[in-house]
């Protein structure tokens, strides 16, 4: 649990959502001079695997979502199912549906990221049975 | 901000089913605390931290236990309602409501230009009863004299006063 946790502060920061093809996962935050780049495809996969724990506890999912707003990009979608399945193990609905609202906050002024999230996470949303803040009516203040 | 607060609340428990808006669930608001007790973790409503480290309603009644454990099995059995006292069990504010914003600048901004119009007529009346008479010699007549006495000695002659006056026809140019 420690070295996941450990391995959250070791990251690059971009944008992974596949609308924006223009950001390459050459473009990291932090400038190494030496050490290897992580790629998307390494930073989904750790995030995927640190939610996918099947015995994930709150701290860690809070931790872990916490962290992964923080950096700045719109987490992929197979992280989010990741993260929402963890909350369904965890039985806590209501994390789920902030997930989902964080990750429209996080689209900033690009509308067309959250639609395509949705749209991504369908599957998961109705076999787990996942309000989207919009059906709830808490996405209009 | 405890205008905005307070509206919130207004909304809320229009909005809000009977779950959460029992009496029991007011009192056990964490932020209904006379003293924060900042040394244990407390909620939050923050943008950046979507998941706060503890729930904002923490002292459930019976009928919220049991909504809690209904949790625990299938959500496709729950009702809208149901989903959406959950959330609000967790969350005080929803994103949208954390964006909102208030009036209060307009409240603000209004006091200031209030404010700012009294010192004005503080000001005014100062002028007329505390100040003396101006001197004399801004009188019309001694400011001609003054004139007169500048162009006749020549003040700033090449690019200046007397420069814009025509000694010959004895006007301004």
């Amino acid at each position: 649990m420690f070295r996941a946790a450990l391995r959250l502060s070791v990251s690059g920061a971009r944008s992974l959502t596949r609308t924006r093809p223009q950001y390459t996962a050459s473009i990291a935050a932090r400038s190494y001079s030496h050490g290897k780049q992580e790629t998307d495809e390494e930073f989904d996969a750790r995030w995927v695997t640190y939610f996918n724990k099947p015995d994930i506890d709150a701290w860690e999912l809070r931790k872990g979502m916490n962290t992964l707003i923080g950096y700045d990009l719109v987490p992929e979608p197979k992280i989010l199912e990741a993260a929402l399945r963890a909350c369904r193990r965890l039985n806590d609905l209501a994390s789920a549906i902030r997930i989902l609202e964080a990750v429209k906050d996080k689209s900033g002024p690009h509308k067309e990221i959250y639609p395509y999230v949705l749209q991504e996470l369908q599957p998961t949303l109705s076999e787990l049975g996942i309000p989207t803040p919009e059906e709830l009516g808490i996405d209009k203040a | 901000m405890l205008a905005s607060r307070a509206l919130v609340r207004g909304l809320q428990s229009g909005f809000w089913r009977r779950v959460s808006t029992s009496s029991a669930a007011w009192a056990a608001h964490t932020h209904d605390i006379d003293v924060v007790d900042c040394s244990i973790p407390q909620y939050n409503n923050r943008l950046d931290t979507p998941l706060p480290d503890v729930p904002f309603v923490r002292n459930l009644s019976a009928e919220q236990k049991k909504l809690k454990e209904k949790e625990k099995g299938s959500w496709t059995q729950l009702t809208k309602e149901e989903k959406l006292a959950l959330y609000r069990l967790t969350h005080e504010l929803s994103y949208a409501e954390m964006r909102q914003g208030s009036k209060e600048w307009m409240t603000v901004l209004g006091g200031v230009f209030i404010f700012l119009g009294f010192t004005g007529l503080l000001v005014w009346w100062q002028r007329v009863y505390v100040y003396g008479d101006v001197p004399h010699t801004l009188s019309e007549e001694s400011v001609a004299q003054q004139t007169q006495r500048m162009i006749d000695m020549r003040v700033n002659p090449v690019h200046g006063f007397s420069h814009k006056w025509d000694y010959e026809k004895k006007q301004w140019k």
